[in-house]
């Protein structure tokens, strides 16, 4: 099934309500600095396009980049190293957004349930630790809410280490959209991979739309 | 709409074929049950043999059935005779067809194709089909044993649905077991036109039914079911307990009813917010079904654990601890207060109650009726009860029993120990809250005499607190989840 690339990707995120890391596209080395100038460094630099599914796994994200020149070189990098079976391809610069919680969202499409949105533990633990809920979409904000409260690490989604607790009715708000999002046949899945915990607020740092 | 299946459940009259004189085959055995477990409706016999089965006389063929003798028909002939079968019964006034034959999609592309027949028929003539290839239905309102299995349960307030035949007869066990009834049950076989979201549905409205137990492993069509048992737990609570939720168990599920696997966390999410209530195990699903069934709806979460003595209210203290659903409240200090005045000084002082034996001969009714009658307190986990009755046992059959002063002191604890289990069902009337009596003796010694009077009182004597406590978090679970949706 066709991946839109995560630009696209984030598109309709932000269109649908989900709290989306700051970003702008570049096209070249010039445009990809005025970027990070606009979005104040340091930023993330990625290829994109919609043959690029698997950014991390070809090594086409740059994370931390704190200065022009670090941003001129991961830029030109990342564009040579563009195949020709990836087709169309831009770059994405986004800002570097911390927070110490990774959470991980999604939609997919169950054979036997229909659409179901998914919430997780992210980061490099979570295959391990296996941290995650469904809920059938249509989702109201109790099953949103209950979602939230289903996942066993309760204690990450509260007060940590010096950050503030996850605030519920935002994350409830990421998987509402996604809910919505669900009613759009078109769309197979969504994997918001991570959600990072920026003061309490989920923010998505990458999307990833499976269309049919 | 809900499917009625009032003729299924309730039939004025039942008819069985495929009756032989061989008491090993379905058809015998169905008979037998039927006939022996008080139906009082008319029962017809129909098999190839001529004479009487079991003193029944057997027709020659259903064709000999009379108008308007029956209304349930309980195939255990086989598949390639059925459709006709179904055919002419129709024509004599039956409304329902439980299939006990097996053959059917269970068995491959050909029975797959004579099963889309039999339901196209009993669409096409408006009969009920349930099965084929199921154990059978029974309705303890009816008297009705409809089963080519045992046992007939007690009579009570549990409607059971099942994917797998055995499993009915396991939760049929526990009603006998431990006194908690049935009022229907049906395993559901392949499911061809009746589904479990059908019977489900059915026992919503049902006068006889208030919970139902489901087992379940695949369902082919997993939203509806959703969109379906949502509404139906509004109204009443549904037990269910899933098999394959593992690889393992999902290759077991894909050869017995050839349901696909779903991821279990799926059928999770779908089972919370559907409102189900999913219990882990077989025995607990019964449980807590029995504990819908004779235990009142808790307004809150906060449980008081009272206890004769440590060990049982400490464990069971983590066990409500730990539990999500669950809070060990505080004592209260005006019952606190009210409690110091029956015990003497060693006693606990907060929740659990340990009464460190302290209590005399009223203390533990009173201790029942002034906690129950606590706003603050939502539900009650009653321990160490039984002990002195588990005593009076050793000695009335040792050697020295009844002198020494032996008889006396035994029918009084005997009497203290039906009194206690009486107290407890009465402070749980009295104040319409749930009160748990949990004791090992339930299943070591069921003839304890706290045991045998928590089950005269209606109500389970859970084997262990552990189990009283899940149960327990079901029930609160549930009527939250009630609470937030009214």
């Amino acid at each position: 099934m066709p991946t839109l690339s995560e630009a696209a990707s984030r598109r309709i995120m932000e269109d649908a309500g989900v709290a989306v890391s700051p970003w702008e596209t570049a096209t070249d080395v010039k445009s990809a600095q005025e970027a990070a100038a606009t979005l104040g460094l340091p930023v993330v630099a990625k290829l994109c396009g919609d043959a690029i599914a698997h950014k991390t796994e070809r090594g086409l994200v740059r994370l931390g980049l704190s200065s022009q020149d670090q941003v001129g070189a991961a830029a030109a990098d990342l564009l040579a190293a563009a195949r020709p079976e990836d087709g169309e391809v831009e770059l994405l610069i986004s800002a570097m957004v911390g927070g110490k919680r990774e959470l991980i969202a999604g939609l997919v499409r169950d054979e036997q349930f229909g659409p179901c949105v998914m919430l997780g533990l992210g980061g490099i633990l979570a295959e391990a630790v296996a941290d995650v809920a469904f809920r059938l979409a249509p989702l109201d904000r109790c099953d949103a809410l209950d979602l939230i409260d289903n996942l066993g690490a309760q204690a990450l989604l509260g007060e940590f280490r010096g950050e503030p607790a996850v605030d519920r009715e935002a994350l409830a708000d990421t998987l509402l959209a996604l809910s919505r999002i669900a009613g759009d046949p078109k769309v197979l899945s969504v994997d918001l991979n991570p959600l990072i915990v920026v003061d309490g607020q989920p923010v998505a740092v990458d999307a990833l739309v499976e269309t049919t | 709409m809900t499917r009625d299946l009032t003729p299924l459940f309730e039939p004025r009259g039942v008819v069985v074929t495929g009756v032989s004189s061989h008491p090993g085959k379905f058809g015998f055995v169905a008979l037998h049950n039927i006939l022996s477990c008080d139906f009082p409706g008319h029962v017809f016999a129909v098999g190839r043999e001529e004479g009487e089965v079991l003193g029944h006389p057997v027709l020659a063929s259903i064709g000999d059935l009379p108008e308007g003798g029956a209304d349930l028909l309980v195939l255990c002939t086989p598949v390639s005779a059925n459709e006709e079968i179904v055919r002419v019964a129709a024509t004599r006034g039956i409304r329902a067809v439980f299939c006990a034959a097996g053959g059917y999609s269970e068995a491959g592309p050909e029975g797959a194709e004579a099963e889309a027949r039999l339901v196209a028929l009993a669409d096409e003539l408006d009969l009920v089909l349930a099965g084929p290839n199921g154990q059978g239905v029974v309705s303890t309102p009816a008297g009705l044993c409809a089963q080519i299995v045992a046992p007939y349960p007690p009579p009570g307030r549990i409607g059971v649905a099942s994917q797998s035949g055995n499993f009915v007869s396991a939760f049929l066990n526990y009603a006998g077991q431990t006194g908690i009834g049935i009022s229907r049950a049906v395993s559901a076989g392949n499911a061809a036109a009746t589904s479990v979201a059908d019977y489900l549905e059915w026992y919503a409205d049902d006068n006889e039914t208030d919970v139902a137990l489901c087992y379940l492993e695949g369902l082919p069509d997993g939203r509806a079911f959703y969109e379906r048992v949502r509404d139906v737990t509004r109204r009443m609570p549904v037990v269910v307990v899933k098999g394959g939720t593992t690889a393992g168990g999902q290759l077991a599920a894909a050869s017995h009813t050839g349901s696909l696997a779903t991821d279990d966390r799926i059928f999770d999410g779908m089972a919370r917010q559907a409102g189900l209530v999913r219990a882990a195990t077989i025995e607990s699903a019964f449980e807590t079904a029995a504990t819908f069934a004779t235990q009142p709806m808790p307004s809150g979460n906060r449980v008081v654990v009272l206890s004769t003595a440590g060990g049982w209210g400490v464990v069971t203290a983590d066990a409500v601890t730990l539990h999500p659903d669950l809070a060990l409240t505080p004592l209260p200090d005006d019952l606190l207060a009210d409690i110091d005045r029956m015990l003497p000084p060693r006693w606990s002082r907060n929740n659990p109650v340990d009464l460190a034996g302290g209590e005399t001969r009223d203390t533990i009714p009173e201790l029942l009726h002034l906690t129950a009658a606590h706003p603050e307190v939502d539900a009650i986990i009653q321990l160490g009860i039984g002990i002195q009755g588990n005593t009076a046992a050793l000695t009335r059959s040792g050697p020295f029993h009844p002198d020494h002063g032996l008889e006396r002191i035994v029918d009084f604890h005997e009497r203290q120990e039906r009194r206690y289990a009486e107290a407890a069902a009465a402070a749980s009337d009295a104040h319409d809250k749930p009160v748990l009596v949990a004791s090992e003796l339930a299943v070591a010694r069921p003839d304890n005499p706290m045991v045998t009077a928590v089950r005269e009182s209606g109500r389970l004597c859970y084997a262990s607190a552990d189990r009283a406590v899940t149960a327990l978090g079901h029930l609160v679970r549930y009527a939250g989840c009630r609470r937030d949706r009214s």
